[in-house]
């Protein structure tokens, strides 16, 4: 998947090279921007069983810096920062993989650069008996919470 | 076979007539028997729900949960433009200007509304509170959750943002908002039961119709919705979907 390229006006950045687990690469650059969190929104999105954007709602649309025509059958990595071990990813595929919900503290890279931390829950649709899907909900964090996330995935990498 | 319809009880008082003006036009529209039954609150509908007195609900989207997925009833419509919001209120003089300046220990005064207090509870994480570190005070109704505010018997109301507009200017003035939810995704349903699956089109086809005569469109005023809202399925499912996350 090819990166999408920076607005115009965005500010510079360090460049990274992402690894994904279905073994693309994609060059983001990456900014300590921080983005707050939106004041009692939920971001809200859904993809298909092989993490395919299929529906977000405007808070997720918002948050991520692209449009939601860029957002629709992208991969759901593309919000991956490069802080973030692969570790939490995988440990989150094997659980909504396995029908289990998963939570967890994220840092989400824009499409500028830079982030916004959440608290996401990521739960399977099930739909007689089968898994159709994945709907991820993320709140607001606490600053304590995501200072503890920052030192242990720091750890991690 | 007598039907049983129910509300959630999340309404206000002053609905109590209009809802029975509703079954009564229901009744005589699909030429069914249906009892109104109001529960006074969350308990005692549920109680209803487990004993199987139910077969049509205009539900708390938490409610739906249980009855969509464990129940097998079926999504008819939603009422368009009465997304479920709710507000963090605290008295006029309190310090806290933010939702992350309230501190560990707060007194909380709320009803035992479900959809309420838990977006209520996630509005609050940012702040580190949970039900370890605060002090909850059930109150029966939203006028009781204001009335704790301002004898500073509680430090934090919730309340809905229909029952927060609807005080009085005066009351309001004494009241400072922290934070409205906006989660746009959560909301009443209108559900049927297993037994009146038979009816299941009718009634849908009445519903999304509704407005469009003057004198049903005020009996929707009345209930504080501007139509009835076609509703698939899979809406509801994804609602549910959500909510799932947020009990977590």
């Amino acid at each position: 998947m090819e990166d999408m390229p920076p607005s115009p006006g965005a500010p510079a950045g360090a460049t990274h090279v992402l690894t994904h687990a279905d073994g693309t690469t994609r060059q983001v650059r990456v900014t300590d921007i921080e983005t707050p969190y939106p004041l009692g929104k939920l971001i809200v999105s859904r993809t298909d069983t092989r993490g395919i954007i299929t529906q977000c709602n405007p808070s997720f649309v918002d948050m991520s810096g692209y449009t939601a025509d860029e957002l629709i059958g992208q991969p759901h990595y593309i919000l991956r920062h490069p802080d973030m071990p692969a570790a939490a990813f995988r440990d989150l595929w094997n659980s909504v993989q396995a029908g289990r919900q998963w939570n967890g503290y994220v840092k989400n890279l824009r499409k500028d650069g830079g982030h916004y931390w959440v608290y996401a829950t990521v739960v399977p649709n099930i739909r007689d008996g089968r898994i159709v899907g994945y709907t991820s909900v993320r709140r607001e964090p606490s600053r304590d919470r995501v200072a503890a996330a920052e030192a242990q995935y720091r750890e991690m990498r | 076979m007598t039907f049983n319809f129910t509300v959630s009880p999340s309404f206000p008082n002053e609905r109590i007539s209009d809802w029975y003006i509703f079954n009564t036009w229901l009744q005589r529209q699909l030429g069914l028997p249906i009892h109104l039954e109001l529960h006074d609150d969350f308990g005692t509908q549920r109680q209803a729900i487990a004993e199987g007195r139910v077969d049509m609900i205009h539900a708390n989207p938490f409610d739906a949960s249980l009855l969509v997925r464990e129940k097998g009833f079926r999504a008819i419509a939603r009422p368009e433009g009465s997304p479920d919001e709710m507000v963090i209120v605290v008295a006029a003089d309190n310090p806290a200007q933010r939702i992350p300046e309230l501190p560990a220990g707060i007194r909380l005064a709320c009803t035992d509304d479900p959809c309420v207090n838990t977006l209520g509870r996630i509005l609050l994480e940012p702040a580190n509170l949970d039900t370890g570190n605060i002090q909850e005070l059930g109150r029966e109704t939203y006028i009781q959750v204001t009335k704790a505010l301002l004898r500073g018997d509680a430090d934090v109301g919730f309340l809905p943002v229909e029952a927060f507009n609807g005080l009085s200017p005066l009351v309001r003035r004494d009241l400072r908002v922290l934070v409205t939810s906006q989660i746009q995704v959560i909301h009443h349903v209108f559900l049927i039961g297993p037994a009146l699956l038979p009816h299941a089109e009718a009634i849908t086809r009445l519903f999304l119709s509704m407005h469009q005569t003057e004198k049903e469109r005020a009996m929707l005023t009345a209930l504080g919705a501007s139509r009835w809202q076609a509703l698939r399925q899979e809406d509801v499912e994804f609602m549910i979907d959500i909510l799932s996350t947020l009990t977590s």
